[in-house]
């Protein structure tokens, strides 16, 4: 499965509702706000280090770009895709959970 | 593959239209079909024709109609959403007595079972909301 995350972790508890959720060979998507939760050294950063490799975690460049944040910044486990990217992880997973 | 998308917030107040539309321009350039894009709730908005944005500023219903005209695409606005929110077609808006309409090119009025179609037809339906 793939979730997409697109609140700020500091502004809604979406993103953690996933991480509760989400199982092994899932992939979870950060977009628009979401992104924020890629960032290194901020309070939600150890939970996402240290969470199950099984899980993908990716971020919207052009996202992360629009908020100032370099790849440098991020978690070393994000990876960064495009909206390509996004539509190859949709077709990759047989369903696509929105966490609105 | 065939994609489905649902929009459910308004052009201006989140990113959820635009992202929804980076998102089905990209699936389109990989060769995915869009088979229908269901504009719900606060998302009807995004098929007025009468929005003026800034000259200098991205016009996101323009945006949907320039994609919706060159794919072909199958823009469908939810009927009792879009009656709460005022936008209306020829038909809608003769149906309950008011003076003009206000659908943009290339959306249609139409119901939820357009979305329940969505779901059964598409291979994967992505949502975009607040």
């Amino acid at each position: 499965m793939l979730h997409t995350v697109n609140k700020s972790p500091f502004e809604k508890t979406t993103f953690d509702s996933c991480l509760n959720h989400a199982r092994p060979g899932d992939a979870i998507l950060l977009i628009e706000d979401g992104v924020y939760a890629a960032v290194k050294g901020t309070a939600v950063a150890e939970r996402v280090a240290a969470l199950n490799g099984d899980l993908s975690i990716y971020a919207l460049g052009p996202d992360l770009s629009a908020r100032g944040i370099k790849d440098t910044s991020l978690i070393e486990r994000i990876s960064v895709v495009d909206y390509g990217g996004f539509v190859d992880l949709v077709a990759e997973h047989d369903v696509s959970q929105a966490w609105l | 593959m065939k994609f489905g998308i649902l929009v459910n917030e308004g052009p201006y107040t989140h990113q959820a239209s635009d992202s929804a539309y980076h998102f089905t321009k990209a699936a389109l350039e990989k060769g995915h079909e869009i088979y229908r894009v269901f504009f719900y709730n606060d998302g009807v908005n995004n098929g007025s024709r009468l929005t003026v944005p800034p000259q200098d500023e991205r016009n996101i219903q323009n945006n949907w109609t320039e994609l919706a005209e060159k794919h072909d695409l199958d823009l469908v606005v939810c009927v009792a959403a879009a009656q709460r929110r005022g936008i209306l077609d020829e038909n809608e808006a003769k149906r309950h007595s008011k003076n003009a309409d206000n659908i943009a090119p290339g959306f249609r009025i139409s119901g939820l079972g357009q979305l329940i179609e969505t779901g059964i037809e598409c291979d994967r339906v992505v949502a975009f909301g607040d």
